[in-house]
Order: structure tokens, then sequence, then C-alpha cells
């Protein structure tokens, strides 16, 4: 398959990035790793006039660990996180997205400017109450990661705006899980479920959970948040506030699973990533 | 839109220097360019990992890389794992000795996948699951896997499983 023809220039500065953008007009799109658009390209999908090749540009790749947070640049890659024993649940995500080819090309910028509610970073991001920083002609903004995702592949990241930054909290103390369910790596997730848990004496102090494709956004489990918050992280505690996770969420039917079955698969993850997440 | 620009990398050790269009895919320019095509064409829609060669010493799924994104780097195609004087790579040994391909439409990718596989594991054994988790990128219709992780670990274990 061969994508439709399209001009192409290479970015050497995020303000370049930005001009090219803004000259490119309304089907004009950013080129990271390209593990996202190009597929759909090639499917027509989407047809852009113009690539801005954002792959080339120094100093967007890496993460700064100062702090109490951490600080990544947009073209990071999956595989430039998966092994991070630091880095914790974002690691353990990043791991589990796909094959490690994909890994090898896909940026965690790329991937959550598509702001795909089945893909694995957007529900981690959300999860962490992290943001990502973009940049247009007017200037450099923030946006938390509640704000990020607004519809089905629609983020708040304006057309001319480059994102350049995501910052997640380093929330030392805090165990996590991760728990995908698919049929083959390939496949986007079913149902995927990210945990973040502060244990003090055997008793959940705070808890966070992110919800992937179960809605046209990622979503937090605020039910199970709430219902295991302040009470002692055991088995039977841990199932009970699992119970909670598919309250609120809309999930759509596909060729893969039923609303019903991933309202069920959210709890019996939710569960596994609790525990896991109050092991650690 | 009928613009072309201008690549140059390194394949196999070759450097190669062409003006493409943008929308030409890495494989494409690897097939039909430069005439290597060990590397394969499966699914077309980076599922199955036929097209996987090495980018700059790392495994990608080359129908979803332009080849102007390939700009300046250096590629490691199926055709460039044997040595100059035609002593097979240990993974080419590995899956001949160990009978890893039926057809072998994959095999070119499958190799490409594991050197991915063998140079992040770094040396000393490694676990059957460790190969099924390193090539879950990689469809084979034909042999079930189990000879194809038999293979990669053969090649592991003559310890030079690394790209060539």
């Amino acid at each position: 398959m061969i994508a439709a023809a399209f001009d192409y220039a290479v970015a050497d500065s995020i303000d370049d990035a930005i001009r090219l953008l803004g000259e490119g007009g309304d089907d004009a799109k950013l080129l990271a790793g390209g593990h996202s658009l190009l597929p759909l390209m090639k499917l027509r999908f989407a047809s852009p006039s113009l690539l801005v090749d954002i792959g080339r540009i120094d100093g967007l790749r890496g993460v700064d660990t100062g702090g109490d947070s951490f600080r990544i640049g947009a073209l990071t890659r999956h595989a430039d996180l998966q092994d991070r024993r630091d880095m914790g649940l974002l690691a353990a995500a990043a791991r589990k997205i796909a094959d490690q080819q994909v890994r090898n090309r896909g940026t965690i910028g790329g991937s959550l400017a598509n702001g795909d509610a089945a893909a694995d970073l957007p529900a981690v991001l959300l999860a962490y109450g992290g943001s990502v920083t973009v940049r247009g002609a007017d200037g450099e903004r923030e946006i938390a990661a509640e704000d990020l995702f607004e519809g089905y592949l629609t983020t708040s990241i304006a057309a001319g705006e480059v994102l350049t930054e995501v910052r997640v909290p380093a929330l030392a103390g805090y165990g996590h899980g991760y728990e995908k369910f698919n049929r083959r790596a390939e496949d986007w997730a079913m149902v995927g479920v990210s945990a973040l848990v502060k244990a003090s004496d055997g008793v959940c102090e705070d808890v966070r959970i992110g919800l992937t494709h179960m809605a046209s956004v990622p979503l937090r489990a605020g039910a199970v948040e709430d219902a295991l918050r302040g009470q002692p992280l055991d088995a039977e505690h841990i199932k009970a506030a699992a119970e909670h996770a598919a309250e609120g969420t809309e999930p759509t039917g596909d060729l893969n699973a039923t609303p019903d079955y991933k309202r069920h698969l959210a709890r019996v993850l939710c569960e596994r990533a609790l525990t896991t997440a109050a092991a650690a | 839109m009928g613009t072309t620009f201008p690549v140059q990398m390194t394949v196999n050790g070759e450097s190669y220097a062409s003006e493409v269009p943008p929308r030409l895919l890495l494989v494409h320019y690897l097939r039909d360019d430069l005439g290597l095509t060990g590397t394969h064409v499966g699914c077309d829609t980076s599922n199955c990992g036929a097209c996987t060669c090495l980018l700059d010493g790392e495994s990608v799924k080359s129908c979803t890389v332009l080849a102007v994104q390939a700009d300046g780097a250096d590629v490691t195609t199926i055709e460039g794992m044997a040595a100059p004087d035609g002593t097979l790579h240990p993974l080419q040994e590995g899956f001949w000795a160990q009978h890893g391909l039926q057809c072998g439409y994959c095999t070119p990718g499958m190799i490409m996948a594991a050197a991915d596989l063998l140079a992040r594991h770094g040396d000393g054994p490694i676990t059957e699951a460790d190969v099924r988790a390193g090539l879950d990128g990689n469809l084979c219709r034909c042999t079930g896997y189990q000879n194809i992780v038999k293979a990669v670990q053969a090649a592991a274990e003559a310890g030079r499983g690394v790209a060539a």
C-alpha cells in the first residue's frame, strides 16, 4: 500500500517546525516516528498535503530526572523507556507497547498527541496526573493530562502547536501495576489498566488508576480509587474496590470485544494491576 | 507534489545515494531501487514483521518507515548478515540447523528481529520465554514457532548472535 502523494520538509528546530506547520495550513501534519500516522496514510484514512519531519530536531529526545518529576523529550522512543528501572509505571507500559520494532520507532510525544484511547500511554499519563508542554506561534503552554484528551483521537493541542515535552511526577514510594489484554502484541488493547498505589502500614494512602479503551478518551477509575483509599491493601479489599472499575465508563463494542466483555475485563485487570501495585 | 528528495544511506556496508519521492517506503527502496529483495513485504500494515531490517542497529518494520526518514542511516538487511566469504551468521546457521523455517517467507524478518533481541539481551543463555517475547512482532504461519525459538537459542549459545 502506498500513501497518497504529499510534500515533505525536514524541520531543524521547534521554531522551524512551527513555521512550516503554519505555512502548510490545515492539511499539514507533524511526523515523528510515524507509527500511528504512516499506517493511516497507507490505508488512505489520512492524506496530509505536507509532512513536517521533526524526527531530526536536536534536544527533543531523552529523560531529565531532576527534582521530583521526569521531563521526557517528545521524541523519546518507547524503546528508550522500556528498560528504565527508575520510571515505574511508565516503563512497564512502554515495555508492553506493540513489539520491539514499533518501540524502536514510536515516540511518547507522538503517542500522546495522537490521543488514541486504545493506546497505552494516554491512560498512563492520566493516572500519573502528568502534563505535556506544547509550543506554537504564540508561545509555550502546559496542558494537564485531564485537559488533554477531548474526544475520539482529539486532543486540546491546537493545529499549529508542537508537543515538545512530557512531564510525569516521580511519585516516590508508589507501587505500580500495568495490565493489558489483547490477542496479539500488535493489537490495540481491548482494555488496559494502569495502577499506582501508595501504601502506609498496609493501608492504601493514595491510589490512581487509568483505564485504556473504556470510552472514546482515556479515563480515571474514580470509583475504584474512592473505594480503596484508606482501606487495607489485602486481597479482599482490592477485589471489592476493583468491582467498581466499569462505573462511569462507556466502552464501545468492536470485532474483538463486546461492551459487556470490556467491563468484565476492566474489573479483572483492575484487580490484577492493583494487586501488583500493592505488592511492590 | 512530484518533488523528489536526495537520500544517502549505507546498506550492508555500501553507500547509496538516490533521489526518492517522499512517499516511497524504505522496504520498496531496498527491494525496487537497490534490488535487495531479501526483505519481504508480508502484511504491509506493520503487523507481520516480514519486512524487518536494522536501522542504525535496531530492528524496524521497513513498511512503516519512509525512505527519506532513513536518510543518513546505516541499514542492515538479511543480505548483509553472512560474512563476505559466505560464512553464515550464527542466526542463519541456527535457523538452518534447527529447521527454523518451512516456506521461508518470514525468515529474513525473523532473523533481523532476533538480531535486535540478542543484541539487547547481551551475553548468556536466553530463555524460551525471552525469545517468544522478543519475537512477538513477527508472525509465522508454518512452523508453530517451536523451531524458530530453538534456532535463536542455538545462535545465542554460539555466543556470536549479535548483528554482523
